[in-house]
This record gives structure tokens, sequence and C-alpha cells, in this order.
């Protein structure tokens, strides 16, 4: 069998290239992304430092991270790995399995988790 | 970036065969496949920490108060070190995404700059992660357990009642001297709250502070005579550090074991990516993709190598920050 790694200038994603222009254009996407990154990390050491796990507001700072973390996660999908870019037909196929997976096995797990405390504390 | 994937072409061209319609190689195709199949692994390995978590029924470790130490330095930095790591993964992806970039131009010489400061990233967090695991291990200043309930009064006023084997925290300086008494070194004199190394290493400690809840809310010192209360109260059992069968942050120790599975699968995902790229980074220089006239390789490991940044995200958020 032909790699099709080896194939130049066939119709798949060999064909990437892209002119100096283009890239200059694309670097500062990058360095605007990179920024974007570590802002976000350090707004997030901060909010974990200054508000305390007592806090009312502890909660409300969960969310925060979580949201955040999946905003970071999207700029890293999408524009570090380029996903953003593919064709949805591909975007799909790897984004939409991984979340149901993944959606069923954090809802069971936490359930579980939290009904195991609360077996422990009826028993104790 | 996509090349062919931005084109439209009609739906009966695409899926008609002949070609493929996600418009990407065998081989980035299969890189994808698997990362969704590595990510599912890191996914349920985080989502166990979770559930364990949810089911402790002891206090569980705050990282802001667990993981607060810088090499070379004392005193406390929450997450420093931890938001350090993350800054140094995010920086050598972004290295790598130029790396690719040049890739699309055909620049050689932009390639070997960008992926050998990837790669010179990437030795920088593995020694890092190193620093950390050992920094976990040696623990500071470790625990004892109280042989008797005690309660304490702590500068503020504030009364704290204690059961007997709850676990009450030294500080580094004191607990290293503690803990090669505990293991029966002879060289170690212990005298009331002073602790003495004898020889060649003569060095002398005194416990000026005992600490309450040192990983968990309420952290709290204890000074003066109340100190020595619980000092006098104490038990043999000591716990130093961490390993596979105690440690000193949590009674749970589930903690120990998902910070040591989690981030040492990490970082052997990261060992193995520094790994991969010093490879392609050889064929880079030796002009091997320049014949084949795309830099496709660049951007395969280059997924694998952001991938491994965004499973660290992942664990920055759920086991060091919430």
């Amino acid at each position: 069998m032909e790699r099709d790694d080896l194939i130049v200038n066939d119709s798949y994603s060999l064909n990437a290239h892209h002119s100096e222009e283009a890239g200059v254009k694309i670097r500062k996407k990058i360095i605007f992304v990179t920024v974007l990154l570590t802002a976000i990390t350090v707004f997030e050491v901060f909010l974990g430092v200054y508000i305390k796990r007592n806090s009312d507001f502890w909660t409300l700072t969960k969310w925060v991270f979580i949201i955040l973390t999946l905003l970071k996660a999207g700029y890293i999908v999408m524009s570090f790995m380029h996903l953003g870019e593919e064709r949805k037909n591909l975007r799909n196929v790897i984004l939409i399995p991984y979340f149901i997976f993944i959606g069923y096995l954090i809802f069971i797990a936490l359930t579980e988790g939290t009904a195991h405390l609360d077996m422990f504390e009826s028993v104790h | 970036m996509a090349g062919d994937a931005t084109k439209t072409i009609s739906k009966e061209t695409l899926w008609g065969g002949g070609q493929s319609p996600f418009s990407v190689s065998y081989g980035k195709m299969m890189m994808w496949y698997f990362l969704v199949s590595d990510a599912l692994t890191f996914g349920g390995l985080l989502t166990a920490y979770g559930f364990v978590r949810h089911g402790a029924e002891v206090p569980w470790p705050v990282g802001e108060q667990a993981f607060e130490a810088l090499p070379f330095l004392h005193g406390h930095f929450p997450l420093v070190y931890v938001a350090l790591m993350t800054f140094i993964l995010i920086v050598s992806s972004v290295t790598m995404v130029l790396a690719v970039e040049a890739g699309h131009r055909n620049n050689k010489k932009g390639v070997v700059k960008w992926l050998g400061l990837t790669i010179i990233g990437g030795f920088f967090f593995v020694g890092s992660q190193a620093w950390e695991w050992s920094h976990f291990i040696h623990g500071s200043g470790g625990a004892f357990q109280l042989a008797t309930a005690v309660t304490v009064t702590d500068a503020e006023g504030g009364v704290h009642t204690l059961n007997a084997g709850d676990r009450v925290f030294m500080d580094a300086e004191f607990g290293h001297l503690m803990e090669e008494y505990v293991e029966g070194n002879p060289d170690i004199i212990l005298d009331g709250t002073t602790i003495n190394s004898v020889g060649a290493h003569a060095h002398e400690a005194t416990l000026d502070y005992l600490t309450l809840n040192k990983y968990v809310i309420g952290r709290t010192a204890i000074e003066g005579a109340e100190m020595a209360k619980l000092w006098n109260a104490r038990s043999d059992q000591f716990v130093f550090g961490a390993n596979l069968q105690v440690s000193e942050y949590a009674e749970h120790q589930d903690y120990a074991g998902f910070f040591f599975f989690i981030t040492g699968f990490h970082g052997f995902h990261v060992f193995s990516g520094v790994v991969i790229n010093i490879i392609v980074f050889t064929m880079v220089v030796r002009g091997v993709f320049e014949r084949r006239g795309h830099y496709e390789m660049v951007e395969k490991i280059g997924l694998y190598w952001h991938f491994v940044d965004l499973v660290w995200v992942f664990v920055f958020t759920f086991f060091y920050l919430v």
C-alpha cells in the first residue's frame, strides 16, 4: 500500500502550505492566544489564593475555575491543535463521542461518590 | 492547518469514496483517534479522583496549602510553583505551534529553532515535576499523632479540642531532624523541644510552633506553653512526607496515590513527548521532510504535544485549584 504521508500535492492535509504574509497573521494569533492562556492561569492562581474555601463565594469560584479551564482547553484545541480549521465532519467525530462518554462518566462517578458519603454519614 | 479542509467540496464527492471525507491524511487522523482514547484515560483518572474525593469521610487537602513551596526559598507561595510549571508548558506549546507554522512555509531553519526550544521547554517541565515529586515525598516537616486528648488555645484565644490519634504538624527544620531521630539515627539527640545533630554536620533546631490542620481549612499555629502541651501528648506514631502507604497530607491515602498516578502518568507523557520530539528534530535537521516536500510529521507530533498541555490544564484545575 502506498504511504499517503509520502504523496506530495494530493488532496489531503499535506498541501497545507501558506505564504509569508499569511504566516505573519497566524503568528499574531498565536501570540494573542499565548497571552490569553497565561493571563487566565495567573487570574486562576490569584482567585485560588484570595478566595478561601470557607468563603461564601467558594462555590461560585469553583464554577469560574471550571469555565475558565474549558475556555483554555477550547483555545488549545481549536487554535493550537487547529481543530477549528479542520472539516466539520472530523471535528464532530472527535468531539461528540468524547463529550457523551466523559459527560456520562462524570455524572455517574460524582453521583456514586456523593451517595457513598451519604451512606457513610448515615451509618456513623 | 487544514489545507484542503477549507475548500468547499460537495457531499457526494466527499463521501463517494476514493478520498478522505475528512480531508486529512491517515497518520493525522489516527493521531486524533489516539488522542481521543488517551483523553478518555485521563478523563477517567480525573473522574476517579472526583469520585473518591466526593465520597471521602475525612477532610481533603487544600491545594494552596499542600503545594506552597518554591525551590531555594523559604516561606509560603501558594500554587506559584504549579502555576510556573503550567506557564512552562504553555510556552513550550507555543513554540511547538510556531514550529508547525514554520513547517507550513517549508522553512527548515524556523522548524529547527522552534522545535529545539520546545524540547528545552519539555526538559524544564520534566525537571520541575521531578522537584515537585521530591518535595512531595520528603514533605515539609511531618506530623505526629496525639496519644491523649488535648485542649489548647491559640494566640487569638481560639480553643481547639483534639482527640487521641489526631495529627499535629511540625515545621520543616525541626521535623526533618525529628525524622532522622525517629528512624533511630544515634547522632540526633532530642532534649525537650530542642533537637541536636552532632558529628560532622552539627546542627540544632528548636520547636518554635506546632500547626493544626496544616493542609485543610482552619490552619492554626500553636506556640509557647500550649505548644508544649501538644508536644508532651505525642505518641510514637509519626508520618513524614508521602509514600504509597501513608502521607502527611491527608489521612485518606488516595490523595497521595492520585498525586503519584495522575501527575506521574502525565509526566510520563511529557517524557515520551520529549523523546518523540527529539527523534523528529533529528529528522528535520537531516532534511527528511525537506525532501518529502511537507512537514506534516511536525504537525502530528505537535498534536500530541498540545494534548499533553491540554491535560495539564485540567490537572491544574481539578487536582490543585478546586
